[in-house]
């Protein structure tokens, strides 16, 4: 029997049990969001650094939702289109209640919400020497994976396709390659559409997923994020038991000795 | 009697007059903003929550003040 309860995800020195990470976004309500994220027992979610809306003070706070004692935060800097502007919203983060831990996104296309790698890399640089540990979402390309973990990255997280595009995992190899290459964690993160695109990402060796619309935006919800939980661990749990060999032609299950 | 001096300030992009010389705090107080969950920031630099007791608002001040939101 496998003990998967000491098989944990450890970023940055802290340990998790569950190796799925969901985001807030996208829910049709913060209750629901908060079931849906109790039933994929995520242990890590993410969230955006927005303006207070100073005019209507009775909409809901998320904190009051989802409590940030239990369930750690990760302060995203998603809607952020260059260094400057990720930079300035991950010290506010860090300002509201002293995260440091923090998912670093900058986007350089509006359709395509591909990573601008340039100006991720340089945040890299820039917030490892100020003390953030950077989980780093990132393009799905070896060489700059590389150069993120020089650059002090606590976390790769290649896209598996476009940010929402629900496409699942469109570059297993390189996703291999960077396996290999790194001791970091190695997270997959946007593009997921179904669960079983977790266990794939899961069997490829990564160490997590991080999943928001795949869930938010399921018919159900509730049904989704409990998916994805058991598609992780089932992800995990065949990584771990180490798969047979492809072979070409057929190779019978039942012997062939004492066939009558 | 002295006359109340007012003042614009510029709040999450919005136009607000308030009395000249208020605290930074008194602003936070009259929003009602729960001060553990937000940061704020004056003219792009962030301050430090414990000092906005001490800070004095002045005209054309921008200030943001941001919280957590659900996000992907």
């Amino acid at each position: 029997m496998v003990k998967l309860n000491k098989d944990k995800l450890k970023i940055a020195n802290k340990k998790f049990k569950s190796r799925l990470i969901v985001g807030t976004g996208k829910y049709r309500s913060m209750s629901e969001c908060a079931k849906a994220i109790k039933l994929s027992g995520a242990e890590i979610v993410t969230v955006a650094v927005r303006r207070v809306n100073i005019t209507d003070k009775k909409k809901p706070l998320l904190m009051d939702y989802i409590d940030p004692k239990k369930i750690t935060y990760l302060p995203n800097t998603a809607g952020c289109f260059n260094s400057r502007e990720a930079l300035r919203t991950l010290r506010l983060a860090r300002e509201i209640g002293g995260w440091k831990l923090v998912k670093l996104e900058v986007l350089g296309d509006k359709k395509n919400l591909f990573p601008d790698m340039i100006e991720t890399l340089k945040s890299t640089e820039v917030l490892a020497k100020e003390g953030f540990k950077v989980m780093v979402y990132c393009n799905d390309d070896p060489l700059m994976a590389k150069r993120l973990e020089n650059s002090g990255a606590d976390a790769i997280m290649p896209l598996a396709a476009p940010i929402g595009s629900g496409l699942g995992i469109q570059n297993k190899i390189n996703i291999q390659i960077i396996r290999k290459q790194t001791k970091l964690p190695l997270i997959i993160d946007a593009g997921l559409g179904q669960a079983s695109d977790a266990t794939i990402a899961m069997e490829l060796g990564c160490d997590g997923v991080l999943v928001n619309t795949a869930i938010a935006k399921a018919k159900k919800p509730f049904e989704m994020a409990l998916a994805f939980k058991n598609a992780v661990i089932a992800g995990r749990q065949s990584y771990k038991s180490g798969r047979i060999d492809k072979i070409l032609m057929g190779n019978p299950s039942s012997p062939s000795k004492g066939i009558i | 009697m002295k006359k109340i001096k007012k003042i614009k300030i510029k709040i999450n992009g919005k136009i607000k007059t308030i009395i000249d010389n208020s605290k930074l705090s008194e602003l936070i107080k009259h929003l009602k903003i729960p001060l553990n969950k937000v940061a704020i920031e004056l003219n792009e630099e962030i301050i430090e929550k414990k000092k906005i007791y001490k800070i004095k608002l002045k005209k054309n001040d921008k200030i943001e003040i941001v919280h957590f939101i659900g996000g992907g």
